[in-house]
């Protein structure tokens, strides 16, 4: 396919690898966080780890919007579904995240109206179709997928839909990777930047990683190449000494990012004082909230939410594997207690999430092909 | 959750039989075709042929093919001299800048 496969040809990878080889000192360890769940499944899918010399380390950063949501949040999202008059719905990804009661999955066994979705815009017609419910859509994404939400609630109020409601726990990538720096356990050289959520905001607001930490942040694509080529160019920076936003993706990503998605992020949305991040605790001004003139369709003012606070249980060390201070495998219960069939955490679950995609990549990779 | 697959353009749908307010296209992603939304890109201009970003049902951005081709010269030229990849690429990229070769398959 085309932008997807010469992006796997296997002699450029290898040519590229080798040029990252040639370049490291080796008297220096690099460690590398790639910020976005998507490239960690890139990144264990292709075995690009296994192509890099021993003294790059690969951070996995909290870019998964599922497995950053903790799991108080999730089972207050799941209790909208105990109102019969409740449809509730979800993206693919939600639907086997473990709550303290279950998943997603396992309360529509139980009889609760859950339903999967493919796009926000699905619920529309749900409203339409089933004039007598309420439907219920259990918003998750970082800036990538907001316009998206934000799109569907100003076409439900230009159509005049009223049983449409979203529970928004859209987050926002920037202020967690402030966090990530403010965190004294922390050591990170560079940083692999979100692809797509960077289609969406641009280079732009990337720029205080350079100019007040001195590091250097590459916006990468998702194909083996990109990845490479991202890491290649975070390596010569470091290198020669420079920290710059630099933009490896720029076949997609603008430096301004894009405007009109922006435009309606801001016509439906504000940012919430604070939300609370699994791993990395209460970050301010993190994730977004449905404003005033849309607080009709907003699930949190329209229904009674009790906050759960819970706590993960003691042994899942799901929040030190967000903020890249442990490995997935380190955790101790990873593979024999938690492993996809048995999720313990969501990290467990989402294709993005560190965890799985660990258990389910390493020591097997998928064809790289031999196209171009 | 955040990913987006890369689909073509087949054809704009006409605003008569769209959504009252939403502009969508014919997009075929892996040779499926499907309707997408293409309202966050409707102010770049999206013509049949053009090359998206698909994330959830919306067309996220436009891909850009000379980008692509770009990015793909310079890693085929890595490990040469620096020399030889300036003259290689001052010929080469000028030569395509003229001829655009929008759809050709790589
Ligand atoms: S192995 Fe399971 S419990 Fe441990 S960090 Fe990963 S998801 Fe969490």
């Amino acid at each position: 396919m085309q932008f997807v496969d010469e992006f796997r040809n296997k002699e450029l990878i290898q040519k590229t690898a080798q040029e990252i080889a040639r370049r490291v000192d080796p008297k220096i360890q690099y460690r590398i966080m790639e910020v976005c769940g998507g490239h960690t499944f890139s990144i264990y899918r292709f075995g690009l780890h296994e192509l890099l010399p021993p003294n790059i380390e690969l951070i996995h950063g909290p870019g998964c919007p599922v497995c950053v949501l903790p799991m108080g949040r999730i089972d207050e999202g799941m209790s909208l579904a105990n109102d019969d008059s409740v449809i509730l719905t979800a993206f693919g990804d939600m639907m086997r995240v473990p709550g303290k009661k279950g998943s997603p999955l396992e309360l529509k066994a139980k009889g609760r109206d859950i339903r999967m979705i493919y796009s926000p815009l699905d619920n529309l017609k749900l409203a339409i179709e089933n004039r007598d419910k309420k439907i219920v859509f259990f918003a998750i994404g970082f800036e990538t997928t907001a316009p998206s939400t934000a799109l569907t609630l100003i076409q439900a109020k230009k159509l005049g839909i009223k049983n449409f409601f979203v529970f928004s726990n859209h987050v926002l990538i920037v202020p967690a990777i402030r966090a990530i720096l403010d965190s004294p356990d922390m050591r990170i050289d560079g940083f692999i930047g979100p692809g797509h959520v960077s289609t969406v905001i641009g280079c732009q607001p990337y720029e205080f990683i350079s100019k007040n930490y001195r590091k250097p942040i590459v916006i990468s694509g998702f194909e083996p190449l990109d990845l490479l080529e991202s890491i290649l160019k975070i390596v010569q920076q470091l290198q020669e000494g420079r920290n710059e936003v630099e933009n490896q993706y720029n076949r997609v990503v603008r430096w301004e990012g894009n405007r009109t998605a922006l435009k309606v992020i801001q016509e439906v949305f504000e940012l919430r004082p604070y939300f609370e991040w699994r791993g990395l605790g209460f970050i301010s001004q993190s994730a977004l909230k449905i404003n005033k003139s849309y607080a009709q369709w907003d699930a949190e003012e329209h229904f009674q939410l009790n906050r759960i606070v819970l706590t993960d249980p003691k042994s899942s060390q799901c929040g030190e594997v967000l903020k890249g201070v442990l490995k997935p495998y380190q955790c101790k219960l990873f593979g024999k207690v938690c492993n996809p069939e048995h999720p313990v955490g969501a990290l467990m679950v989402s294709s993005e999430g560190a965890c799985a995609a660990y258990y389910q990549h390493t020591g097997r990779k998928e064809g790289i092909t031999d196209s171009l | 959750m955040c990913l987006a697959i890369p689909g073509k353009v087949i054809e704009i749908i006409s605003t008569k039989d769209s959504s009252p307010f939403f502009q969508f296209a014919v997009v075929e992603i892996s040779s499926v075709r499907r309707k997408v939304n293409i309202e966050l890109i409707k102010e770049e201009g999206v013509l049949p042929g053009d090359w998206v970003l698909v994330h959830v049902g919306f067309a996220l951005e436009k891909i850009s093919y000379q980008e692509a081709q770009e990015q793909l010269q310079m890693l085929s030229l890595l490990g040469e001299e620096k020399q030889f990849i300036e003259e290689i690429q001052g010929y080469r990229l000028g030569k395509e800048r003229e001829d655009g070769p929008q759809d050709k398959e790589l």
